[in-house]
């Protein structure tokens, strides 16, 4: 193991672990700006898990080990993930590891964990999130998968490492149309998993509209600080995946000179994508969710299309 | 080393079947389980013997008058029967484990029926020609219809299920019958050595495969011939269930195997988009009816299907790899195949284990009524848990290790052929997709509305943990599992060496140590790596939140949040039937639920409700479909009966009379 | 085209959130001080006549912002570390305000919003009305007014966020 790359991923972990309420942050200050707002600030985030971490835990009558633990594995899945993708480097440690279905995988997990942690207070939210929450986890999955397919069927290989080399050597494979309609498909993807609009309203209080937030409405204190952390360093974590599949220029191999280079284009990439998926939410509203299995539907047939191209056009 | 492994198994079969008969009632399933377990350990050595490398070859003439029994043990049969003993052997103890305290059947003739069931189990895998296959194939059908109608007194849908079971069995029965009689026939001889030498016409060669397609694959429950299979694995007593699910519906994966690849030799390629597009089916229909199943049993039983569909999914794959020219990528997938297979029956009889402990402790399956037991059973649930985690294919998962390969191969087929594969492999990694979504949903529900939360019933409130010979027997089952999730690399050799015989091909297909390596493809896999930093980033997340909270913050016990409205009650959670209802919705078109909404009036007005009864139901749709139909053809004909037959003995002797006459004047007519 | 009518907008209005007023000189309330610039808000109506749902609804809507100073309102009182409490407290509600502020985790804070809410207001002694709202719970912050102004409720928000 070479202590290069170890550095490299341990600074990409730290970054993700400190930048995820940053970006979550200037998600909600774009809102706040063009809804004429003055917002809360950046690190307004930083303040709340602040907060939360000083405060105590709450075991609610009747649950157990599976709401005790949800929350660190929810954190442990979303620390594994930070190390694993090629944010900042390519060379991880983990790279065996470092496999695009074991990524969908251990996302899935993060969530199941929640899940089962919501089914496990025998509320009615509780069950109410668990159940929608699985229905788009399970719609979701083919759309990510065949766009992997369209991904790294000419690469050779399902490794994240070797599909972002594959991409920095061939520059012009970002613009065929596979690499295009997968990306606009992983987008989709990435909207539903982290439960943003027009799939769950993550500023909603209604608990009947809730998806992701009717799961976590029992935790409090130093749990859900890590629910919140870890939910926002999986967004994190998904977008710096879709620029580095889609937008890989500025990754570092192994060296640690090109790190500082990395950081710089990784924070660039990730903010813009971040104040882009900030204002396109000023715009559209939560769709019913028994429409949302439409929007999925329609990033598949994307996906699809994008496997389709990439044999036929190739 | 094989044979006598083998020739043991029979030997403690024997034995077996004179303790069920002669021992009291109350020593006779430990008598027959030991037995049983004794059989299984001597197919789990013959299997690693024959994987190892040792080949049986066995001729004897004298046992079975006109053909003799040929038996031949190589390493695609050893990786099978290897499956199959230590299935049995771990379900065996349990076994033992659940019949106390005067559980499950303990009566002469099911338990004489098992050790003869688990050696039949044993040999098919074995059998070296068409002939031995049958006899052993029905006596593995006959036994295990007796040990699915154990508990038919009890109750009457064990009969009913029986008699699908039954029906279904002997049709695919006949199926292989006629084609491997048709193969014989065409090749001189019934020995397998022979019918690999055979020349046959394409075009029987075709009718050949889907003749014995029809019958191994109505065995795994393959849709649409899989409506024996939730019934019946639903309605056996539980260590019952879990052989059948774990053990018998592989030796349909089998005898394709045998003989699609080995004995005719890949044939074309419409056989394989054939056998992939009833996999892609199963997989979905099953699972499709797993997520919204509310029995416990019923949905494993539902598993069963999907995974069977997955396998044969990759068995059609491999075909289709095979017969377009990329061999490596047909071993990949005929590895990724054999690898669900044992992974499949590693968490499938421990999923049925554990549902069986509920069973017996709670006297319900039904998701709806169960929930609590994770404080009452705790180590059942863990145990359900470990299971789960395998059947939702997710990674420190061992269904995830095999799903993983099925996808590598189909990933990367795109150079391996035409426009065939470019539409169909991207369609099945679809399919597979949406399958391990749609088992997350699944099991997420089965693990956490039957065992977390509160109890939705008395029976459920009152259950107590499994005996620990149980537990130990499922903790074995478990730890296979966790074993198969950490280190598949560790199989690499064996598993190259089961699929080297039935597509020759030299090299090793899957190999590694810590990660998984495949031949000719880049990808690499390393679960151990994954469940490592998993548990270190757990504990690293633990200490952190430790090291950051400076004041001791101390977990506060408190009320459920109940909006203010007083404690939710244990009717307020959701059950397995509301948890499922978005997935009914949005598969509306395929499940095509069912609902009856009876209103009854009052007496004195019609406006005045008195009673509204509800009901909901997901049947199953290709049942209602396709057997129906025919169900009524033959009730129609079967009414006939009557007028055929009404008692007169002139009517009688009159049919007697012209049969004969009508006898002998076709014979001087064509003589 | 919608979005670009909306975009229009947006460019036109601009800010429209008023500038802020001096920072407050510390926490009002010595509870607080464990919340360094955040506060989460559950917000309970106890019975009012809605007067004060107005009021707080403007003063987290885009021109008075309470968001801006850190307090942000949430679904459940788990989440939360303090109770904005509307209106006399009816009989019915008194048992589930009660149970909303069990559900707070310490320490718990409670705003009493609006002269009802202090003191009963107008329906001091109806049939239907328990009491106020320090009846039922201890109250940290008072916010006096029927209905209170919104620069007034964002007033006592700051006083808990110190910002």
């Amino acid at each position: 193991m070479n202590p290069n790359e170890l550095i490299a991923t341990a600074v990409q972990v730290v970054v993700v672990v400190v930048g995820a309420p940053l970006l979550v942050g200037l998600m909600r200050q774009v809102r706040a700006r063009l809804e004429g707002r003055a917002g809360a600030g950046v690190i307004q985030p930083w303040r709340d898990l602040r907060k939360l971490l000083r405060r105590a835990p709450a075991t609610p009558t009747g649950t157990g080990w599976a709401f005790r633990l949800a929350p660190l594995l929810l954190m442990g899945t979303s620390l594994v993930l930070a190390a694993v993708v090629p944010l900042l480097t390519t060379a991880s440690p983990l790279d065996p590891a470092a496999d695009l279905f074991a990524v969908v995988g251990l996302l899935a997990l993060g969530t199941v964990t929640l899940a089962l942690a919501a089914l496990d207070t025998g509320t009615a939210f509780g069950g109410m999130g668990a159940s929608r929450e699985m229905t788009i986890l399970a719609l979701v999955e083919p759309t990510i998968l065949v766009a992997v397919f369209a991904l790294s069927a000419r690469v050779g290989s399902t490794n994240l490492a070797a599909i972002v080399t594959a991409t920095l050597h061939d520059p012009l494979r970002v613009a065929s149309p596979a690499s295009l309609l997968a990306a606009a498909a992983l987008a989709i993807v990435v909207v539903a998993e982290t439960g943003r609009l027009p799939v769950d309203n993550p500023a909603t209080h209604l608990e009947l509209t809730m998806i992701h937030e009717a799961m976590v409405l029992e935790y409090a204190g130093t749990d859900l600080a890590l629910v919140e952390w870890a939910s926002s360093m999986r967004l994190t974590i998904l977008l710096g995946l879709l620029t580095s599949l889609f937008l890989p220029w500025g990754i570092a191999a192994a060296s640690l000179a090109a790190l500082p280079l990395a950081l710089a284009a990784f924070l660039v990439k990730v903010a813009a994508l971040g104040v882009g998926l900030g204002a396109v939410e000023v715009f559209i509203a939560k769709l019913r969710l028994f429409r949302v299995p439409e929007l999925l539907a329609g990033s598949f047939v994307l996906a699809v299309l994008a496997v389709a191209s990439s044999f036929f056009l190739a | 080393m094989i044979g006598w492994a083998l020739a043991g198994a029979c030997v403690v079969a024997g034995m077996g079947v004179l303790a069920a008969v002669v021992s009291p009632r109350r020593a006779r399933p430990a008598c027959v389980g030991a037995a049983t377990a004794g059989i299984g350990v001597a197919g789990l050595v013959a299997g690693v013997a024959a994987l190892s490398g040792q080949v049986l070859q066995a001729r004897l003439p004298r046992l079975l008058p006109l053909a003799g029994v040929q038996l031949a043990l190589d390493p695609l049969g050893g990786w099978f029967v290897a499956v199959t003993g230590g299935v049995l052997a771990a379900v065996a103890l349990y076994g033992i484990g659940y019949a106390g305290g005067g559980h499950g059947p303990s009566g002469r003739g099911v338990q004489a029926a098992l050790p003869v069931f688990a050696v039949a189990l044993l040999l098919v895998p074995a059998a070296a020609s068409a002939s031995t296959l049958l006899m052993l194939w029905e006596l593995m059908a006959v036994t295990s219809l007796l040990l699915i109608l154990a508990e038919h007194r009890a109750r009457p849908a064990v009969a009913e299920a029986g008699w699908w079971y039954a029906a279904l069995t002997h049709v695919g029965f006949v199926a292989i019958l006629l084609g491997l009689v048709l193969y014989a026939a065409h090749a001189g001889g019934d020995s397998f050595a022979e019918l690999r030498a055979a020349h046959l016409s394409p075009a029987l060669r075709g009718v050949v495969f889907v003749l014995v397609l029809a019958g191994f694959g109505s065995k795994s429950g393959l849709v649409p011939l899989h409506v024996w299979l939730p019934r019946a694995h639903a309605e056996a007593p539980s260590p019952v269930s879990a052989m059948l699910s774990a053990a018998m519906v592989n030796l349909g994966v089998y005898g394709v195997i045998r003989v699609g690849f080995d004995l005719l030799g890949g044939g074309s390629r419409w056989w394989w988009l054939l056998v992939l597009t009833l996999g892609a089916a199963s997989a979905l229909y099953g699972i499709l009816q797993a997520a919204v199943a509310a029995d416990l049993k019923r949905l494993l039983a539902y598993s069963t299907v999907e995974n069977m569909g997955l396998v044969f999914l990759g068995l059609g794959a491999a075909g289709v790899f095979h017969t377009s020219g990329a061999p490596a990528l047909a071993a990949l997938a005929l590895a990724a195949a054999l690898l669900h297979v044992l992974n499949h029956a590693g968490f499938k009889a421990l999923l049925f284990t554990a549902a069986g402990s509920v069973l017996r402790a709670t006297g319900t399956r039904d998701l709806d009524a169960l929930g609590g037991l994770r404080s009452r059973m705790p180590a059942t649930t863990a145990l359900f848990a470990v299971g789960a985690l395998g059947a939702s294919a997710l990674p420190p998962g061992n269904g995830f290790v095999s799903e993983w390969l099925l996808l590598q191969s189909l990933v990367h087929a795109l150079p391996a052929g035409g426009v065939v594969t470019a539409v169909a492999m991207p369609l099945a990694v679809a399919v597979v997709a949406l399958t391990a979504g749609l088992a997350v949903a699944t099991f997420v529900k089965a693990l956490g509305v039957g065992f977390f939360a509160r109890p939705r019933s008395d029976a459920a409130a009152a259950a107590r943990e499994s005996p620990p010979g149980m537990l130990a027997a499922m903790g074995v089952l478990a730890l296979g599992c966790a074993g198969l999730a950490l280190a598949p690399a560790a199989l690499g050799q064996v598993l190259s060496r089961a699929v080297g015989t039935a597509i020759h091909t030299p090299a090793n297909v899957v190999g590694g140590g810590v990660s998984l390596h495949l031949a000719g493809i880049a990808s690499t896999m390393s679960p151990l790596l994954t469940a490592v930093a998993l548990a270190v980033a757990v504990v690293a997340s633990a200490a952190l939140i430790r090291l950051v909270t400076t004041r001791v913050t101390r977990r506060r016990a408190v009320a459920l949040w109940d909006c203010g409205a007083g404690p939710p009650t244990p009717r307020m959670q959701y059950t397995a039937t509301s948890f499922a209802e978005p997935l009914q919705r949005v598969f509306d078109d395929v499940l095509a639920p069912e609902t009856d909404v009876d209103v009854t009036p009052h007496a004195e007005s019609a406006y005045l409700v008195a009673r509204v009864a509800y009901q909901a139901r997901v049947p199953d749709r290709v049942e209602h479909a396709l057997y129906a139909p025919v169900i009524a053809a033959a009730r129609r004909v079967g009414r006939l009966g009557p007028v055929l037959a009404n008692g007169s003995v002139h009517r009688y002797l009159a049919y007697g009379f012209f049969g004969i006459t009508g006898l002998l004047l076709i014979l001087a007519v064509t003589r | 085209m919608t979005v670009f009518n909306l975009w229009r907008k947006i460019r036109q209005t601009g800010r429209v959130a008023e500038p802020a007023p001096p920072r407050p000189p510390g926490v009002s309330c010595p509870k607080a001080a464990v919340l360094h610039g955040s506060v989460q808000v559950r917000h309970v109506d106890a019975g009012s006549c809605n007067g004060c749902e107005i009021e707080i609804g403007s003063a987290f809507g885009p021109v008075y912002d309470a968001e801006r100073y850190g307090a942000r309102l949430v679904a459940s009182p788990r989440h939360a570390d303090a109770l904005l409490v509307t209106g006399p407290v009816t009989r019915n509600m008194a048992v589930p305000l009660r149970r909303t502020f069990e559900a707070v985790s310490e320490p718990r804070i409670v705003v009493a919003v609006g002269d009802c809410a202090i003191n009963a207001g107008e329906f001091a002694g109806g049939y239907g009305v328990e009491g106020s709202v320090a009846d039922v719970v201890s109250v940290d912050v008072q916010v006096p007014g029927c209905p209170p102004e919104p620069e007034a409720i964002v007033a006592a928000l700051r006083g808990l966020t110190g910002r």
